[in-house]
């Protein structure tokens, strides 16, 4: 994984709340698109008319957005579907970086995986930030080492990150690599639930005999 | 004496093998369901890793997603989603992992599937690489959507490393009207808290209404969470969840059946538990509810008049709405009520069950779909699908004029080729009307499966009430 430290240059404002992933990335591009397109299906929905042409008045299609590496966003962006798609689309836009209110729970999530760094700030902080997007030349500065965001005015806004996900992002290290230093851990817990929990262990294949059972008992349930 | 516990404190806190500080755990992850279209990446990530699955005998797989639905399908009828059936069965049978396929017992949509075979119980913690997971909590589980790379970390360890959400209540009393189903009652729920309501919060389902409840009735309602934005939904498990448990394939029998009830009865919430939201919603008199635009959040009486984007203080609210109804081609201030319809789409892991299908049929039943109207029946499951075949509700909708199809995700994710077409207005019983979502141009509104024969039988948007 790509580390992510210090990250400079212009911010996008797209404000609008409740993005979802299938519009971040169509479904059907991912399972029978171009891999190597990704980045032009990124948020196709609203870059392009419906004859296919770019739309002049979407943020990433104006001069001073284009290629921009910084998202500034409305709540809850990443909502919906957990394709994972969502976020390697966004990268291969060039984003590193997404600054909203909120974010949908399993595309927070899934920028860790990918270096990008989603960051949570007050709603009055990103409008703020947006609206200094707009009007000044000069860039934004993400700080991961110092937990910040530096806007073009000189305003800092400090951001919250577990110490895990921020040194995992510095050093572009590997969750599972991680994980797997608790081996040991995991395997004693395991034991212990197969004592107290042997339900959860024991699928061995009961289907055949209890297929028969399992439509009458849909019957009595409902 | 430990402090009073939610449900959800006690689900995380039995699966929390080691606590990485900050409100981080390290959580053992008891079943991990794989699909078609996010199992085969997360497992060929692992082989490049050179990883092993460590516990495949937790781990459960069907194709659902880019699967045709049409009768007498295989997993090549839909050409780009052969491979990834290919790839399933393939990477599934060297881990080892159980995989239900296409035509045989158990195949349906997964999260159908869980709690169909009594893969999902209560008690455990379950993931699976697709959002609407959080269905599976209506058993008392905690069970929530990951991404590829959670998947793969999942399959590597059995755990994941997870930031322990904010604890919500959703409390629904009171006693739903005469043609209102669990479906209405929580869109009419996004409708009044909106679609971020839920975000970084796991959702206790109580109440009067939802104790009243069937299982699948309490599926519908969590399957919706993740629309809330929250991480996952769930519902106290009582005599209802263990009747429902019991008797189906991978439940425990006899004695640890008793065992397993003794320890899932302790699951409830103390009474003295402190939620950091409570939330309590009447439900007496919620009207059937559908969606007008393109959030679920967007949601309205049926009987009601499309909202004035106008009428809203927030500008962003008012763009978002205008573009809504534009996408929509919906005037605000009309009526909703007797707008046309082109496509009926019946299935989905929110609404495809055997219950929801016979509230369909029975409905249905010598009546006949309108003119010019699409309409599909896709079953859950390849139980569903059997089930209503030995009740004849095929025949009642194929009689009807409905298309009666094999168990898949179908048009509700619109990755198998089964697409609305582009401007035309479909009702589904699915869980999203994004812009899109049913495929490019597409017009969803949302509903009940009763209201989504109600405007397949009169080809316009009505309301069930007056059938």
């Amino acid at each position: 994984m790509q580390p992510f430290t210090l990250l400079t240059g212009p911010a996008a404002p797209l404000m609008q709340a409740n993005i979802d992933t299938d519009v971040i990335i169509r479904i059907e591009r991912l399972t029978q698109g171009d891999p190597a397109k990704l980045g032009d299906y990124a948020l196709e929905a609203l870059r392009y008319r419906p004859d296919g042409t770019e739309d002049p008045d979407f943020v990433l299609n104006q001069a001073k957005f284009r290629g921009a590496p910084i998202l500034l966003a409305g709540p809850n962006f990443g909502c919906g579907s957990s394709r994972e798609g969502a976020v390697t689309a966004l990268a291969a836009l060039g984003l590193r970086c997404i600054i909203a209110e909120s974010f949908g729970d399993i595309f927070f999530s899934n920028c860790f995986q990918n270096g990008l760094l989603p960051v949570r700030l007050p709603e009055a902080a990103v409008l703020q930030m947006a609206a200094e997007a707009q009007d000044r030349p000069e860039p934004f500065t993400v700080d991961l080492h110092r937990r910040c965001v530096v806007s073009p005015g000189g305003t800092e806004h400090g951001f919250a990150i577990h110490e895990l996900r921020r040194t995992a992002l510095l050093e572009g290290l590997d969750d599972i690599g991680l994980t797997l230093k608790h081996a040991g851990d995991i395997t004693a817990w395991q034991a212990a639930d197969r004592q107290a929990r042997p339900w959860v262990w024991d699928t061995a294949c009961r289907l055949q005999t209890a297929l028969e059972v399992a439509p009458e008992a849909a019957t009595q349930a409902a | 004496m430990s402090a009073p516990a939610t449900l959800f404190d006690k689900l995380w806190d039995r699966h929390v093998i080691r606590d990485l500080g900050e409100g981080w755990a390290l959580l053992h992850i008891d079943r991990h369901l794989l699909h078609d279209l996010s199992g085969p990446p997360a497992l060929l990530e692992l082989r490049r890793k050179g990883l092993r699955v460590r516990n495949p005998e937790l781990v459960f797989a069907t194709p659902d997603h880019a699967m045709s639905s049409a009768p007498g399908r295989t997993g090549q009828t839909f050409p780009p989603g052969a491979r990834l059936w290919a790839g399933l069965k393939m990477l599934a049978g060297e881990a080892g992992i159980r995989l239900f396929d296409l035509g045989q017992d158990g195949q349906g949509i997964v999260h159908v599937m869980g709690p169909e075979l009594g893969l999902t119980l209560p008690g455990m913690t379950l993931i699976c690489g697709d959002s609407h997971t959080c269905t599976n909590g209506a058993l008392g589980a905690l069970a929530f959507g990951v991404g590829q790379s959670e998947s793969a970390h999942a399959l590597a360890t059995q755990t994941l490393r997870q930031r322990k959400p904010r604890r919500m209540r959703i409390r629904l009393e009171g006693t739903p009207g005469q043609g209102v189903a669990p479906k209405d009652l929580i869109l009419h729920v996004i409708g009044q808290l909106g679609a971020a309501a839920g975000v970084e919060h796991a959702i206790e389902y109580a109440g009067a209404a939802v104790r009243a409840m069937g299982i699948e009735g309490r599926l519908t309602i969590c399957n919706l969470s993740v629309e809330l934005g929250a991480k996952s939904g769930m519902v106290a498990p009582d005599d209802t969840t263990f009747a429902y448990v019991q008797g189906r394939p991978f439940a425990p029998t006899s004695a640890q059946f008793d065992a397993a009830v003794a320890d899932w009865r302790s699951l409830a919430g103390d009474d003295e538990a402190v939620f950091d939201r409570d939330v309590a919603i009447d439900v007496s008199d919620v009207a059937p509810t559908i969606t007008w635009g393109t959030s679920p959040e967007h949601t309205m009486p049926v009987d009601g008049l499309v909202p004035d984007p106008d009428a809203s203080a927030d500008p962003a609210v008012r763009q978002t709405r205008r573009a809504a109804l534009d996408y929509m081609g919906l005037e605000p201030g009309r009526k909703l009520a007797g707008a046309r319809v082109d496509v009926v789409f019946i299935g989905s892991c929110a609404n495809s069950r055997i219950t929801d299908l016979r509230d369909a049929a029975a409905l249905a039943r010598n009546r006949h779909v309108a003119e010019g109207v699409t309409a599909w029946v896709v079953p859950g499951s390849v139980g569903v699908q059997r089930q209503a075949e030995q009740e004849g509700l095929d025949r009642v909708f194929r009689d009807a004029g409905f298309q009666w199809r094999e168990p898949g995700c179908s048009m509700c994710v619109a990755a198998n080729g089964e697409q609305v077409p582009p401007g035309a207005r479909a009702v589904s019983t699915s869980n999203r009307n994004f812009v899109g979502r049913q495929g490019p141009g597409a017009r969803t509104h949302l509903a009940s499966p009763a209201m989504a024969v109600a405007a397949a039988v009169t080809g316009t948007i009505a309301d069930v009430r007056k059938i």
